[in-house]
């Protein structure tokens, strides 16, 4: 029997303000990066000095999100981040390279693994409970709720778990991108990034962290419904795609009452998103958010926040909305992501 | 009555073999695949590794790869090792067949290389790009294997190859999927050399795990997979082994050191143990993590010594066969597990001398034979990230 799973809190740190949601904030660089909360309220000072912004927005994210559930010590610990801790990566291989691989210095490599945040925030809560660290690309946030899923259908009396999604930006690696064509080019407006039709997105950084518990809370936002992850889809199979995972759900097309998506302005891969908003939710609210946040592995976190943030309030913000549908009350959400093509993934949430 | 998901296909390649049968020899004559570095361009030539004395050029004509291919070394390595598999277990790839992969630097060995290149804006080797980030070397190979459905991978450091195991094993049951190829990849790089370098936790010597006199881990590469099915569709394949347990913890004491008493280690055996439906004493022998380094040893024969109060069954650490492979340490050492139950026999922890003075513990040394029907396997990494998987010969 499958049990409901609850969201019962939820975080974010991106480059946009959390409580200015209809005045976004404006960018004119294709990275750009995100807004600090105090750190200091949530990371020791003294420990604070050592880390990456990877680790500060991961662990404070993590406790915003915990607070909120009023969780001391979650049963579990699931994280996803595509490219880990790039700071300390890139400090510790510069300094290798040009030091021809003498006296380099351990501090960056002990921070540079992908677990780092995972670990980083074990060791912050003293947590002993399970712990794992996803990273596969676009899906590694979905690659850690898919997990969290799993750990609700077993009966491993597990009751809350602390899941969440972060990157950070570094400045020489972040900047291949520039190479590789995965940035675009030449003038640039984040708000206008769904009017251009050229290749390449727009990136930046952040962390998102959620505590899913089967015990509803009296500050629940959402009901964790269902997710799928796939690495590869042929555009022509999209459709089916979406329409077997509503199936399995026993959902026709009719009860999705808005559509997040993924739409991150690459004219080269967002045929994915308008195939689905031409035909089976054409008549969907269609929601995106890309154009504030930016294109990173772990953004689809902006997604889930968003969206259980709509199914609470029943309030939407202009700013998200790729068309001009008015729905009624919004009690299911669908959240659809990839990225170049790959690491495809559905996420289902329902209002409570 | 909890069977355990069954093993059908394995598959290896490590620095004392290309396939399971060479691994298997090496092992049978205590054959080290520690060495110098030839293929890893380092400076540091006087510190050994286990290193597998193939170039990518080789290893891409044996996958039939085109010249512009992106495949990473890790890569490479973990297509050859899951292709054994796949073909031992003779499945078909379709939508129910997932893949989950261990890795902990991913493609680490490109952007090294082309690091300073892509800093002086030069895109000739762009394809490599975001080489660096763990996903891509999983997502090469699931095109190598024309594997669309669920693909994922785990990068929890040197427990990543045990953890995707695991979970593999936890969708089978789940439901989610009806087969899956999960394991670990990882090749040498001067980024982990001198990174275990500047900790100064590298041996000068072939590594001495739980002797007294250990001075550090000797790193090395290499990939393992397993192929696990669902009970429904193994209409009669031959099951190599089953994997029984999974426990995971996390030691919350310090980002690269292990507790004293073994905090972490001790909660992932005993949570393995509860798994598995079993009491400890129902142990045959444990495949140790055993890096021989000062500290994870110590750490690692605390937990043993708690959790195996009534006896410390027979174990070994195979690292100074094949170095620590990180992510696909788990992996090896899985399929070394499975091996175990095979053959009925237990491979030897080389270059021990001297048990040490606080646990007095002694690893079994020399090729033995034994009746085993349970294998516990450890993997510990960093950031206190701990898994124990227990293998359980088939009872057909």
């Amino acid at each position: 029997m499958k049990p409901k799973i609850y969201i019962n809190s939820i975080s974010s740190i991106t480059a946009q303000s959390r409580d200015k949601e209809e005045s976004p904030v404006s960018y004119y660089k294709s990275i750009f990066p995100a807004i600090s909360p105090n750190y200091k309220d949530y990371i020791k000072p003294m420990t604070l000095r050592r880390m990456s912004k990877a680790i500060k927005m991961g662990i404070s994210a993590a406790k915003m999100a915990l607070q909120e559930a009023e969780i001391e010590n979650p049963d579990a610990i699931i994280t996803g981040t595509g490219e880990g801790c790039k700071q300390d990566t890139e400090k510790f291989l510069e300094n290798l390279i040009d030091q021809d691989e003498q006296l380099v210095t351990p501090t960056s490599f002990i921070q540079s693994t992908h677990n780092t945040v995972g670990g980083q925030i074990a060791l912050n809560l003293g947590c002993k409970n399970y712990n794992l660290t996803y990273t596969q690309n676009s899906a590694s946030l979905e690659s850690a709720l898919f997990d969290t899923y799993l750990q609700f259908l077993e009966t491993s009396g597990k009751k809350s778990v602390l899941v969440g999604g972060v990157d950070e930006l570094s400045e020489k690696i972040t900047g291949f991108r520039n190479l590789d064509g995965q940035l675009k080019t030449g003038k640039i407006h984040n708000l206008d990034l769904f009017k251009e039709a050229s290749a390449g997105t727009i990136t930046s950084e952040g962390a998102h962290f959620f505590i899913l518990s089967t015990e509803k809370s009296g500050n629940c936002y959402a009901e964790f419904k269902d997710i799928s992850i796939k690495n590869s889809i042929e555009p022509e199979q999209i459709n089916a795609e979406v329409e077997n995972f509503l199936h399995k759900n026993n959902l026709g097309i009719d009860a999705i009452d808005a559509i997040v998506l993924g739409k991150n302005g690459d004219n080269r891969y967002d045929y994915y998103y308008s195939i689905l908003q031409d035909s089976l939710f054409k008549n969907t609210l269609q929601l995106g958010y890309k154009h504030l946040v930016g294109d990173y592995d772990t953004a689809s976190g902006f997604a889930v926040y968003l969206a259980c943030k709509i199914l609470k309030s029943g309030s939407i913000s202009s700013v998200m909305k790729l068309n001009t549908l008015r729905p009624g009350k919004i009690k299911n959400i669908l959240i659809y992501n990839q990225y170049l093509g790959s690491d495809h993934s559905l996420i289902l949430l329902s209002a409570v | 009555m909890n069977k355990g998901v069954a093993v059908t296909g394995m598959g290896i390649i490590s620095a004392i073999g290309n396939n399971i049968e060479e691994n298997y020899r090496s092992l049978l004559a205590s054959n080290s695949g520690i060495g110098c570095s030839e293929f890893l361009k380092t400076t540091h030539t006087n510190i050994p590794v286990a290193e597998i004395k193939i170039a990518n050029e080789t290893l891409s004509k044996h996958l039939n790869l085109s010249k512009n291919h992106s495949f990473t070394r890790a890569a490479l390595l973990g297509s050859l090792a899951a292709k054994e598999a796949i073909e031992q277990a003779g499945i078909k790839i379709d939508d129910e067949t997932g893949f989950i992969s261990g890795t902990s630097v991913g493609g680490m060995d490109a952007t090294e290389n082309h690091f300073k290149e892509f800093v002086a804006g030069k895109a000739d080797n762009k394809r490599f790009i975001r080489s660096q980030h763990p996903g891509f070397t999983t997502e090469k190979m699931a095109e190598y294997f024309g594997i669309t459905g669920f693909v994922s991978t785990i990068s929890t450091a040197c427990s990543s190859g045990a953890n995707a195991i695991m979970l593999g094993a936890r969708m089978i049951k789940a439901g989610k999927l009806k087969r899956v190829i999960v394991g670990g990849t990882d090749c040498l790089t001067k980024f982990t050399l001198n990174g275990f370098n500047a900790l100064m936790i590298l041996s000068n010597n072939p590594c001495r795990a739980f002797d007294e006199h250990r001075n550090g881990l000797n790193l090395g590469e290499g990939a393992a997979y397993l192929v696990l099915e669902a009970e429904d569709i193994l209409n009669g394949k031959p099951v190599l082994g089953r994997l029984k347990g999974y426990g995971n913890a996390n030691d919350a004491f310090h980002q690269t050191a292990s507790s004293e008493n073994g905090e972490g280690a001790y909660l992932a055996m005993q949570e393995a143990i509860k798994s598995a439906g079993i009491t400890p004493g129902e142990i045959d022998y444990i495949n140790a993590h055993g890096t021989a380094t000062k500290n994870n040893d110590l750490s690692e024969s605390r937990a043993i010594q708690r959790i195996f109060e009534a006896g410390i069954p027979d174990f070994s650490s195979t690292k100074a066969f094949t170095g620590h492979s990180l992510a696909a340490a788990g992996a090896l050492e899985a399929v070394y597990s499975l091996l175990s139950l095979s053959k009925q026999e237990i491979y030897p922890n080389l270059n021990f001398s001297q048990a040490m003075p606080e646990t007095g513990l002694k690893p079994v040394t020399e090729v033995k034979q034994k009746k085993l029907n349970l294998v516990l396997s450890n993997s510990f990494g960093f950031g206190g990230n701990c898994t124990s998987l227990i293998f359980a010969k088939d009872e057909a």
